[in-house]
């Protein structure tokens, strides 16, 4: 496909796009939204790239075996944050307990473990949806 | 014959949920068993002191369910485990054949 309204039209959006959700993913524990919701919108814009300017180009940006580590990776990030809770004699996934420090509350880096395992989950479900995208596409 | 029965299977199972829908109790109903759990009151009474996040269902979510949230995340790896096994043992027939 090769248009240009929808070529200039993605180059445009995809920034503001990656950045809400960015937004979404940072600020879970403060605002509505979260790991789940960001990460979809971060993905979005990876879809909106490839439909635009093709997989290839995508392939460019977002190499498949990027997508791949992070896709291990942020399940990884996330059973490793719940087993620090088991090292510190707490219980698995505990938050405070487990030395995560809380910070001030209505600050961007607080709620501790609630931050992190947040983080964790919008990258691996941005590389899940890009995946699940470029491999469905194909067919 | 088959898609006949496969559409009456569908209409009965969508009657079920349709019927359990209508008997549920208007959102926020002092008599909803969610406001009569005592979790909902130990939520809004300690959540935000024990995690610092003003988002409950954040907290609720990555905090005191986080285990809930690890099962979520390992379904969508199996997802993508399961499309790219089906994607590779086609292309492997694809290519014997």
């Amino acid at each position: 496909m090769d248009d240009l309204v929808l070529k200039t039209v993605a180059r445009l959006l995809i920034p503001f796009i990656q950045l809400y959700g960015l937004y979404v993913i940072l600020h879970g524990h403060l605002s509505p939204g979260g790991g789940f919701a960001g990460g979809v919108i971060v993905a979005a814009g990876f879809v909106l790239y490839a439909l635009a300017f093709g997989r290839s180009a995508l392939a460019a940006v977002f190499p498949e075996r990027l997508s791949t580590w992070l896709e291990s990776g942020g399940i990884l990030w996330y059973v490793g944050l719940g087993l620090v809770g088991v090292f510190a004699g707490g219980a698995f996934l505990a938050n405070a307990r487990a030395g995560f420090p809380l910070g001030p509350a209505g600050r961007l880096f607080s709620g501790g473990l609630v931050f992190l395992l947040n983080l964790g989950i919008g990258i691996k479900v941005a590389a899940t949806i890009a995946t699940l995208f470029r491999h469905l596409e194909e067919e | 014959m088959r898609a006949v029965l496969i559409t009456l299977i569908l209409l009965l199972a969508a009657g079920a949920l349709v019927a359990v829908a209508l008997e549920m109790p208007p959102l926020g109903a002092p008599g909803a068993p969610a406001l009569a759990s005592p979790l909902t009151a130990y939520y809004q009474a300690r959540a935000f002191y024990e995690t610092a996040c003003p988002n409950q269902v954040a907290a609720i979510v990555a905090d005191y369910r986080a285990y809930d949230t690890l099962g979520e995340t390992t379904v969508l790896f199996t997802a993508v485990a399961a499309i790219l096994t089906l994607k590779h043992s086609r292309k492997e027939e694809r290519d014997r054949g």
